[in-house]
């Protein structure tokens, strides 16, 4: 008897101060720790895990591309467009970045429509996100597809590469008429200049150049392939990232056949579940910003 | 969310999405024009280039986690548990690129050693091996 009244007692001192505990409180945290419930504060924790990894991903990039030499120049490497587009630097994966932006947007907007508990607007919203999201994968799939079939870059093989040394070709590229064509026998290249060797009926065609300047003047050499790592961290990281859009996707469509269904009106608490998808979502969005920066702008 | 009527947070969330839309076309200029894409006679530094489109990342970031992600109504407890680890980013780049620096110190090392000629036996001092050959890095 005396020890449950020492024990209530307890409780109270260290309730005491705490306005906003619904349930009994076990620990000093009281039923909802910063004032968020279990679901959303999990969610930030796990996002928090999620960037230390796409943080190692993006450093380790950052740290094999310090210690090469040469590195494809992004510019060079990503300047396709759909529809045969060639030479526009960087446009295509700025359309994605803006498709993820506007469906990072329509995110916030059902998490809005839900806090005033309009059903409507949560699932239209919602279903503008999700095609967002599909835009954004189905662009993904076309840059990797260029990549892999278009230029034959693997996680193993890497033909983008710069020059290290000034120098002149001494032949051309044999692609006279497409508009990949870009070296004749005779022009000339400085230093960082980008190139890309190309494959004809399954076999490599590294050009041979000779170096115009340096201590290895007058010496004739092939075009080298650019750092294999290159391949192995694009397809790796892109991918990763490419597998969280995904994964949103399914989890958005999940959540908003719940919302369709009534499930949430039920549970009265401003589309709670939405509001921690969009945390995720936003999330991939914030992610796509370091990838495009680190893979792309610099 | 709590601190901001209906229509005050949609117009907000409008010009949230629309600074972050100028800011990465002002980004992908920026890097074009760095490297000498739009006019072939300007050509800024990398230091320049990747400072300026750091900063302007992390300021994407900000709005995106502060806004999109409401971090800015939660309490201080929440934002410090979330934000405070990712400092540890800061060390990690830094040791990295450190790391990444020396390898490419050796890999230079190595390709000199590699081309240039076979240096002769030295003459003297037999049986020891000179200080040149125990030289680390």
């Amino acid at each position: 008897m005396a020890d449950t009244n020492t024990l209530e007692n307890v409780d109270h001192s260290t309730d005491h101060g705490h306005d906003h505990h619904e349930e009994s409180a076990t620990w000093d945290g009281a039923g909802t720790p910063f004032k968020a419930s279990y679901g959303k504060l999990m969610m930030w924790y796990f996002l928090l895990s999620d960037a230390f990894t796409f943080a190692g991903f993006l450093i380790a990039y950052g740290t094999l591309r310090v210690s090469m030499n040469t590195w494809p120049v992004p510019d060079f490497v990503f300047s396709t467009f759909p529809g045969g587009g060639h030479d526009m630097p960087l446009y295509f994966v700025t359309v994605m970045t803006f498709i993820l932006l506007a469906s990072s947007f329509t995110m916030v907007r059902a998490v809005q429509e839900g806090h005033q508990e309009n059903q409507k607007g949560v699932v239209f919203w919602m279903l503008l996100t999700i095609l967002g999201g599909i835009a954004f994968l189905g662009c993904q799939a076309w840059e990797w597809n260029t990549l892999i079939n278009g230029e034959h870059v693997t996680i193993t093989k890497n033909p983008f590469s710069a020059h290290t040394e000034s120098g002149v070709y001494l032949e051309g590229d044999g692609l006279e008429g497409t508009p990949m064509h870009k070296i004749k026998a005779g022009d000339t290249f400085e230093v960082g200049e980008s190139y890309l060797i190309h494959k004809h009926n399954g076999e490599w065609e590294n050009l041979k150049y000779k170096v115009t300047e340096g201590p290895n003047t007058g010496m004739v050499k092939t075009q080298e392939f650019g750092p294999k790592a290159f391949g192995a961290l694009f397809f790796f990281i892109t991918g990763f990232h490419g597998f969280h859009v995904f994964s949103g996707i399914v989890f958005l469509i999940i959540i908003m056949i719940n919302a369709a269904s009534g499930l949430y009106i039920r549970r009265k608490n401003g589309y709670e579940m939405v509001e921690k998808i969009g945390l995720y979502w936003h999330f991939v969005d914030l992610v796509w910003v370091f990838v495009f920066l680190v893979f792309y702008l610099l | 969310m709590a601190h901001l009527t209906y229509t005050e947070s949609k117009s907000k969330a409008r010009t949230i999405i629309i600074i972050l839309a100028i800011i990465t076309l002002f980004e992908v200029f920026f890097a074009l024009l760095g490297k000498g894409h739009i006019s072939e006679n300007i050509h800024f530094p990398l230091v320049i280039t990747a400072g300026v489109m750091i900063i302007l990342s992390l300021v994407k970031a900000y709005l995106i986690v502060y806004e999109f992600m409401h971090m800015k109504y939660e309490v201080p407890g929440l934002v410090k548990s979330v934000i405070l680890p990712t400092l540890l980013l800061v060390w990690a780049v830094i040791a990295f690129f450190y790391e990444g620096n020396g390898w490419n110190k050796s890999r230079n090392n190595l390709l000199d050693k590699y081309n240039s000629p076979a240096q002769e036996a030295p003459a003297g001092d037999v049986g020891y091996l000179s200080d040149e050959i125990y030289r680390i890095g």
